[in-house]
């Protein structure tokens, strides 16, 4: 296997452009968290014409569960939920300039296109490693919607934050790539 | 009559919920090690490894494995010759996990209505509490925190008599397959087989409580249990994304059924396999 490739934030196309699906990467610099509830808040707000308060051009989006602190700590376990969740709103999303998500589970055909159009790639974080990966985040900010409580938008500072590129910009995707050669069961033989 | 006062109860069920959220029991932390060292896939190999040290740092540091700490499943078995004194059973238990979950900084996952009105409680509760009354004296606790991203994968089946066990690996796999990557695998699954619906639904989850590592004790069972294990790990869904340890371990547990009936019921687990167990 070769080594994880490691990139740093601000992600731009052109970085996203050249990662495969099936790399293993490390993640430095800031992500931001944003799942269901800001989802459905931001694309509100871009519906009735409205700014963003965060502006997503290069980020790097990461759909998070944590759980609460304990003191002193900056987050809980938080490892990534269903991105699938995500998805009515995700390429509205990406049009605002998003180069990176990082969750886990499959996308939506609609999902796929939208990422190659704006050259995104997508992310799996280990689903339930929530541990090890809160252990790569070093601050959290909350950016925007504090009213959401976990489910704010924040930044994250990460240094060598895990992840595997599962689907590329030109569409490939890992989920089917990577079960293939390991497939030998046929239902009908039972 | 011995007698056991709630507060006791309270105070278990409290830690053992944390227990429950932040140690991998050593039964499905071995299976994970066992699992890396005969996984064929390089990109699989990485994921164990994360899921291997992720346990490893939770266990070290008290912290939960998982951010979904779950919906709180708690078996109890009372003895018939013991008196709960100081209170209501069910509350007390309750009371556990709200001081378990908000002490433990564990994440609160539980709506107060499914439907209409999805509000979270903000402590946990309630959990889903099976109570069974058993001969002795002694109060069982098993905890049993469940994820919803590997229960929104699991399924029954009603099969007839006529499917057999052809019927029931179909049936399992079936649920498998749909379920593909998505309960973060490698997976644990239970299986129920007879009863009725609700039954054979219960014992998927019970067969979930016995280590990954005994076999049903009855042969057929515990053969099949084993055929399962090796078509779930030749789907190539692997830990996630993709590879040869798709599940550490099928456990089966089967009841008696109506003449007319083959029910078969799976409940999928994610590796965050958590499990607490006392006697009081
Ligand atoms: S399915 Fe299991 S490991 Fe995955 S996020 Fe849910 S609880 Fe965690």
């Amino acid at each position: 296997m070769a080594e994880s490739i490691r990139i740093t934030t601000p992600f731009t196309e052109e970085m996203s452009r050249k990662l495969k699906a099936g790399d293993s990467v490390l993640i430095t610099g800031t992500i931001i968290s944003a799942r269901d509830a800001a989802h459905k808040v931001m694309t509100e707000a871009l519906a009735r014409g409205e700014k963003l308060p965060v502006d997503w051009t290069n980020q790097i989006v990461y759909y998070l569960g944590p759980t609460p602190a304990k003191p002193g700590d900056p987050i809980g376990s938080c490892g990534p939920t269903t991105s699938g969740r995500m998805d009515a709103y995700t390429p509205t999303m990406l049009d605002q300039g998003i180069k990176g998500m990082v969750g886990k589970g499959s996308r939506e055909p609609a999902v796929i296109e939208s990422m190659k159009k704006n050259g995104a790639t997508y992310f799996a974080a280990v689903g339930g490693a929530a541990a090890l990966i809160a252990k790569s985040v070093k601050s959290y900010t909350v950016l925007a919607y504090p009213e959401l409580g976990p489910e704010a938008v924040a930044a994250l500072e990460v240094v060598d934050f895990p992840a595997i590129v599962v689907i590329d910009c030109e569409g490939n995707n890992f989920y089917e790539i990577g079960q293939q050669p390991y497939r030998h069961f046929d239902i009908n033989q039972i | 009559m011995r007698e056991l006062d709630v507060k006791l109860i309270t105070e278990n069920v409290a830690e053992m919920c944390k227990e429950a959220a932040y140690y991998l029991p050593d039964d499905v932390y071995r299976a994970l090690k066992r699992g890396r060292e005969t996984e064929k896939s390089p990109v699989g190999q990485i994921v164990l490894d994360q899921i291997i040290k992720n346990a490893e740092i939770a266990r070290a540091e008290d912290r939960p494995y998982c951010q979904d700490t779950g919906m709180t499943i708690v078996f109890l078995e009372v003895g018939q010759d013991l008196h709960i004194v100081g209170g209501d059973l069910e509350e007390a238990v309750n009371a556990g996990i709200a001081k378990g979950y908000t002490e433990g900084y564990l994440r609160k996952s539980v709506v107060g209505e499914p439907l209409f009105n999805r509000v979270n409680t903000t402590n946990n509760t309630p959990g889903v509490i099976y109570t069974r009354i058993v001969p002795g004296d002694k109060l069982d606790i098993t905890i049993a925190p469940k994820g919803f991203g590997s229960e929104n994968k699991s399924g029954i089946a009603m099969l007839v008599p006529a499917d057999g066990v052809k019927g029931v690996k179909r049936a399992v796999m079936e649920i498998i397959l749909h379920a593909s990557m998505n309960p973060c695998p490698p997976m644990v699954v239970g299986v129920g087989i007879g009863g009725t619906m609700d039954r054979a639904a219960l014992l998927s989850k019970k067969a979930l409580t016995r280590s990954i590592d005994e076999r049903n004790p009855m042969p057929e069972y515990a053969k099949l249990e084993q055929e399962l294990l090796e078509m779930i790990n030749s789907t190539g869904i692997g830990p996630q994304l993709g590879g040869t340890t798709s599940a550490l371990a099928v456990n089966i547990e089967w009841a008696p059924t109506h003449i007319a009936g083959l029910p078969v019921a799976v409940t999928i687990c994610c590796h965050a396999m958590r499990h607490a167990h006392r006697v009081l």
